[in-house]
């Protein structure tokens, strides 16, 4: 009995925000007013090649909320989401216009150092993705080896993000066993650990939780719960009941043969209980999509 | 606890009956007899002879066995069956038999010294017991060293440029790598004699031995790398730039780590090409009989040129040495690609 409240101890010990690690890599400390103004999307269009994927989308992500992108597949979502942190230039073929300001600066101005874009906008893909060739505990701080940024308490860092991630009663006996060694659900919440460790000022999750179970699920909604207070997140889902559990914001996207633009965005209650668009209220209610 | 059913006896229901079993028998049995009693009564001879009519009577045995209990469809399954099994057996049969050769006669060169002394002392002809082949390992090793030292680098970039960068010239290069893995030997060693010793060093060494290996060796590893870097996912790649890595940080701290097992079989899979090349030795270097650990200077011996000169000579003795040379040399690479399928199979770590 006695080691079960030490670590009901712990666990509360760690929830506050001020130990030593959450000042991670990037000096900023979570829970503090260090969230910025948050994530802008100015007329943002996509193409693949010739393919124009996505039109003139503008959206505000306001510092310390949840974002929800709903609509049917091949919209255009996972494009938007990833022209957020610059990663949709890994594709080869790709293009863009328009403006995306993080704290009113835009990330694609020509002189900006995307790696230090993408290290304060992380991302969650929908297929968890651990990095094979290294342990669990590997992969919590691997952010920060990629980056080659400076931890002094590494252990203290990567118990944080665990804890926070959710993941940690069930892996702190295993640090040192590998990733793929853990069900989809841990993996997942492996990975975001990992893409906390960093310490980013807004998060992206595509999809985060398509590929796992309704338990997994719960917990990682939990998880993003608890983020918000310290972070933005843009989350993309497919489940209705998700967006309007986690979300502050939802907008909706669909592509009417032509490419995908933004129909509606509102607060979360209001797309699902008075949407504007006729089109909107017949997705939410699951009328077509 | 109740428990409301009778736990069954577990069975094979998929499995041969014991009748079909003892049919199968049979018919082998039968083609057994059928080979023997034509040869005997017909003009064919020799061990081809049994061999051919042994298995054209199994495919037609058991082609009758399906027509007859099953259908045409059937029938046609089981010829074919037969004739599978006959590639399978044309194509293991000569391998066995040019390891059993080799592992017989060498096993007749093998002595006490033959790992510990060189030949400085003797010749091929003399008694199978003085002498050994120290001299041609050591040379061996390494000629293998100082390639693969060249060789690795330069093929895990060329790889890391056609899978990673990707940039223009991915199509040119991945065609010239192809090309060059198919360019004989006693190319590369005459490149390597025209372009080098004629002009440069003027003289035989290991190490312009090396450089001709080299040329073989980079295709070989380019091509087995690229391979093993496209089974990389790209969600790996892209989950590292994500985290804030540049690129060749992704593909230092991620992608090699992941592809760690398949590079290390491409290392070996390299070196096995190259071990036993004996035209490039032949003309580059010099073939000493002496023990020389020194690559760039003197002549170098090596198993192949161990071998090769031995059977030159032609008497009882020199020959085999050659078959003792062969058997090392054999087991050398055997025991490469053993250790590539078993470093190729592990998980990472
Ligand atoms: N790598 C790619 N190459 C070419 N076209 C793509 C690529 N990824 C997505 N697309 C196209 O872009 C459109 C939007 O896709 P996506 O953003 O993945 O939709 P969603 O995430 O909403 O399901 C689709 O028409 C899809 O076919
Ligand atoms: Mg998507």
């Amino acid at each position: 009995m006695s080691f079960q409240s030490k670590n009901d101890n712990k666990e509360k010990a760690m929830a506050t925000p001020s130990s030593l690690a959450s000042v991670a890599a990037n000096g900023r400390k979570p829970g503090t007013s260090t969230l910025g103004i948050g994530l802008e999307a100015r007329g943002v269009h996509a193409w693949f090649g010739k393919h124009h994927a996505l039109a003139n989308v503008s959206l505000d992500f306001p510092a310390g909320t949840v974002t929800a992108l709903i609509g049917p597949s091949g919209c255009g979502k996972s494009t938007f989401i990833r022209t957020l942190n610059r990663m949709h230039e890994f594709i080869p073929g790709a293009a863009m216009a328009g403006k995306v300001l993080l704290d009113g600066k835009d990330i694609y101005e020509p002189g900006t150092d995307v790696t230090k874009i993408r290290l304060k906008i992380g991302m969650v893909f929908q297929k968890p993705n651990p990095f094979p060739s290294m342990t669990i505990g590997e992969n919590v701080l691997s952010g920060l080896k990629l980056a080659q940024l400076k931890n002094a308490n590494k252990d203290d860092l990567m118990e944080e993000c665990l804890v926070r991630a959710g993941l940690w009663n069930e892996v702190k006996d295993r640090l040192n066993a590998h990733g793929g060694s853990l069900s989809g659900g841990q993996q997942q919440r492996l990975c975001i650990a990992r893409a906390l460790a960093v310490n980013p000022q807004v998060l992206l999750m595509d999809e985060p939780c398509s590929a796992l179970d309704p338990g997994s699920t719960l917990r990682i909604e939990e998880t993003i719960k608890e983020l918000s207070e310290t972070m933005t997140i843009v989350i993309v889902t497919h489940n209705m009941q998700q967006a309007a559990r986690v979300s502050d914001f939802t907008a909706f996207f669909l592509a009417d043969g032509g490419p995908g633009e933004m129909i509606e965005t509102a607060a979360t209650s209001q797309i699902f209980s008075q949407p504007r668009d006729k089109r909107t209220e017949n997705y939410v209610t699951g009328r077509f999509g | 606890m109740t428990q409301s059913y009778v736990i069954p006896k577990p069975s094979r229901p998929w499995r041969p009956s014991p009748r079909e079993k003892g049919l199968n028998i049979g018919l082998l049995l039968a083609s057994v007899v059928t080979s023997y009693a034509l040869v005997a009564l017909t003009e064919m001879k020799g061990k081809l002879a049994y061999f051919f009519v042994f298995f054209a009577a199994l495919a037609l045995f058991n082609m009758a066995r399906g027509l007859i209990t099953k259908d045409w469809m059937n029938g046609r399954d089981q010829f074919f069956s037969v004739i599978m099994l006959l590639g399978m057996t044309i194509v293991i049969l000569p391998t066995a038999s040019i390891l059993y050769t080799v592992f017989d006669r060498g096993r007749k060169g093998l002595h006490a010294g033959l790992l510990t002394n060189d030949m400085a002392l003797a010749t091929p002809s003399d008694p199978i017991t003085s002498g050994g082949l120290l001299h041609a390992i050591v040379g061996t090793f390494l000629l293998v060293a100082v390639a693969l030292i060249v060789s690795l680098p330069i093929g895990i970039l060329t790889a890391l440029y056609l899978t990673e960068i990707k940039g223009r010239f991915t199509r040119p290069i991945r065609f010239l790598v192809q090309a060059m893995s198919g360019v004989p030997s006693i190319v590369a060693g005459l490149f390597i004699l025209s372009s080098v010793v004629y002009t440069v060093t003027k003289s035989y060494s290991g190490l312009v031995g090396s450089l001709a290996l080299t040329i073989l060796m980079i295709p070989t590893i380019a091509r087995t790398a690229e391979e093993v870097l496209n089974l990389i996912p790209n969600d790996l790649r892209e989950a590292g730039v994500a985290l804030g890595g540049t690129q060749w940080r992704t593909v230092a701290m991620v992608v090699i780590p992941a592809a760690r097992s398949g590079l290390i079989t491409a290392l070996i899979l390299g070196v096995a090409r190259i071990v036993g090349e004996t035209a490039p030795m032949l003309l580059l270097t010099g073939g000493g009989d002496a023990v020389n650990i020194n690559p760039t200077q003197g002549a170098m011996g090596s198993l192949p040129f161990y071998i090769w000169k031995s059977f030159l000579l032609g008497t009882e003795e020199s020959i085999t040495r050659g078959w003792a040379g062969l058997l090392v040399l054999l087991v050398l690479v055997l025991s490469l690609f053993l250790m590539a399928r078993f470093l190729g199979s592990r998980r990472t770590k």
